[in-house]
């Protein structure tokens, strides 16, 4: 038997509390991983519907019930580290909602553990849409 | 150079300090805030709302800009509108007569925008004097030029028809800007705009809103009015307002992948072309040949490694994989880690300083972050690895030191762009390689190849799959050269005479001369 599978995004109470407050001000929003220049690599808070999400995207998980989704590309490079969600100083710099007054959202990251990618492997979850 | 206050430190005898912008003998004035650009004049934004707006090297705010609302955007849009007609129907000689004054004007106010440049983004001076600001004039010179030279076509369909071909104008264009560059990338898209008869809307980065005014204070009697607009405010709002707007007829975006995407949706919508630079995870290749001899070229190969803290590391064509051929690792590292460390870090205005400030604590916070998880994932630090402290004024800047990390290229910070002095380095045994190392990542914007084997360096730049290939050199951008993205790197060109098409619509007049009917019906 192996363990459950650990959740490959994970959200701060901080974030939590964020996401909960964006929820109660604009209805449901999602976040998007980003790649690339400038503000990339850091996690787009959308509000739904806003950004068409493709059937090749990946879902992470639903922090505090909001999807949290990658480009299937870019999952496959970050898929042996979970993403810890959380807030930070500093509005955020592209088209992403803020987390709240001069705070934007933010990525920090873990290994998984060989125990987790063994429980993960054996699963399906983040690698549908 | 004037206007440079003393303050020699013991280390460089040569070192001067340029005033911070708005201190009582700063070539820069800096007013207590700014409006939008809007129709040649200075409008005061509709939401009623300012932001701060800081220096990295402080991290103190000096000055307040727009916090814009959609509404904003459409004043702008409709000074742009008014003016898109008489503009677009200017003589070449008109519009490049406007151009080249950009240029004089630029030039003429070299050292100050050079020094509020550098204040703004946190980059040093010496790469503004060098670099942003005498490149940003000669693009408007070279499109100028491009746009006068440029010919429409005819073509003999057969004896009596003619096929002409004429260049004419979008109309009103969306313009959104990176913080990187915030003066040499705004001149990388109005350039070309302009020459080609577009006016435009333009949207700076939010961490960079205010250098590209100090501009347009300049250009205000030079543009007519509502060819040139900037407005300022949140992506969320003011960029999503301009990229999703049914009034523009072309968006162009230097940015993260993401938003480009949205970029793309929104332009689906409104079926306009985009162009798209979106970054990349440039690879810079090192064949064991460049240490033949110890000589001038080594010395460049050197520096050309070093390149990736230029601006520091905040390019979109950052050479953030350095890829050395395995038998000269040692050596070859070895003398590139010396030159590393003698990088020297402060105050961006001191005309000595070699990297300054990340723009902004986010970009810094991600970089920290991105370290962390490259030492999880088990590369070695082989130099620096934290954030750099500066004592007196500077204490509260983004200062993040050079740093180099020995991995491989399934790490995580070698798939994805950090944007910030942070190398990956790993090793190649032969061409071969080299080559799938150098394609093994989701992008393509840029690559290095250093070789003195030009049949090496010809085969190595067509194999890789990148929009540019240094070759023998890095970090160039001429005005004359193609500059834009592979795959996920982005869509479509900028710089080269090339975008006067990209910013023009293909006028077809197909006509016969003839009085024969078809005789169809």
């Amino acid at each position: 038997m192996t363990d459950p599978p650990p959740p490959r995004v994970v959200a701060t109470p901080a974030a939590l509390q964020a996401i909960a407050r964006l929820q109660a001000a604009r209805g449901p929003v999602i976040f998007f991983q980003s790649g690339g220049c400038c503000d990339g690599s850091l996690p787009m808070c959308f509000v739904e519907g806003q950004l068409a999400i493709s059937p090749r995207d990946v879902l992470l998980g639903e922090p505090g019930r909001c999807p949290f989704y990658i480009d299937h590309r870019q999952f496959e490079v970050v898929r042996h580290t979970q993403l810890v969600l959380d807030v930070a100083p500093g509005a955020p710099e592209g088209f992403s909602l803020a987390a709240e007054n001069d705070a934007h959202f933010v990525i920090r990251s873990r290994l998984f553990t060989g125990e987790e990618e063994a429980a993960l492997a054996c699963s399906t979850q983040g690698v549908s849409s | 150079m004037t206007q440079v206050s003393e303050q020699p430190t013991q280390e460089s005898p040569d070192a001067s300090v340029y005033e911070a912008p708005g201190s009582p003998n700063s070539i820069v004035e800096v007013k207590p805030r700014y409006e939008n650009f809007i129709g040649g004049h200075w409008i005061a934004p509709v939401t009623g709302q300012y932001s701060e707006n800081k220096s990295p090297a402080t991290g103190q705010p000096f000055t307040a800009v727009p916090k814009s609302g959609p509404d904003d955007i459409e004043l702008a849009l409709d000074a742009a509108h008014a003016a898109k007609d008489a503009w677009g129907e200017a003589s070449l000689t008109e519009r490049a007569a406007v151009l080249n004054r950009i240029a004089d004007v630029i030039d003429a106010n070299l050292e100050m925008l050079a020094v509020a440049e550098s204040w703004e983004n946190g980059k040093p001076v010496r790469e503004t004097l060098a670099a942003d600001i005498p490149l940003a004039a000669d693009h408007f010179r070279y499109f100028a030029g491009a746009t006068r030279s440029l010919e429409g076509s005819a073509t003999e369909i057969d004896k009596d028809t003619v096929a002409y071909h004429f260049h004419e104008p979008l109309g009103v264009v969306g313009q959104i800007i990176p913080f990187n560059f915030p003066i040499l990338m705004a001149a990388w898209k109005l350039a070309p705009a302009l020459a080609a008869g577009n006016c435009t809307v333009i949207k700076p980065a939010s961490p960079t809103p205010w250098s590209l005014l100090k501009l347009a204070e300049l250009l205000q009697d030079v543009v007519p009015p509502g060819v040139m607009n900037v407005v300022n405010g949140p992506g969320a709002e003011v960029g999503m307002a301009l990229a999703s707007n049914p009034r523009i007829a072309k968006i162009a975006f230097t940015g993260e992948t993401v938003t480009g995407r949205l970029i793309m949706q929104y332009a689906a919508q409104n079926i306009i072309p985009v162009t798209l630079e979106l970054g990349g995870k440039s690879p810079n290749i090192f064949f064991d040949d460049v240490m033949a001899d110890d000589d001038s070229f080594l010395d460049k190969a050197i520096e050309g490694l070093v390149l990736y803290a230029f601006n520091k590391g905040e390019v979109c064509t950052c050479p953030s994989r350095a890829l050395i051929q395995e038998s000269m690792y040692d050596k070859f590292m070895e003398r590139c880690l010396d030159r590393i460390a003698k990088i020297r870090q402060g105050n961006p205005l001191d005309t000595t300083t070699m990297i300054g400030a990340q723009v902004s604590t986010q970009q810094l916070e991600k970089i920290a972050s991105y370290v962390d998880i490259g030492r999880q994932e088990g590369a070695e630090v082989l130099i620096g690895g934290a954030e750099a402290h500066m004592e007196g004024d500077l204490a509260g800047g983004y200062y993040y030191q050079p740093t180099v990390l020995k991995g491989h290229n399934d790490m995580r910070v070698f798939q994805e762009e950090i944007f910030g002095p942070v190398l990956a380095v790993t090793t190649f045994r032969d061409e071969a390689e080299a080559v799938r190392i150098a394609n093994d990542t989701l992008y393509g914007l840029g690559a290095g190849v250093w070789t003195r084997d030009g049949n090496k360096a010809y085969r190595m730049g067509r194999a890789i799959k990148a929009g540019r290939v240094w070759t023998n050199c890095y970090h160039l951008y001429p005005a004359g050269a193609a500059f834009g993205g592979y795959k996920i790197s982005g869509v479509g060109r900028e710089n080269h005479r090339m975008m006067l098409e990209h910013y023009s619509q293909t006028k077809n007049l197909l006509v016969s001369y003839s009085d024969q009917p078809l005789g169809f019906f």
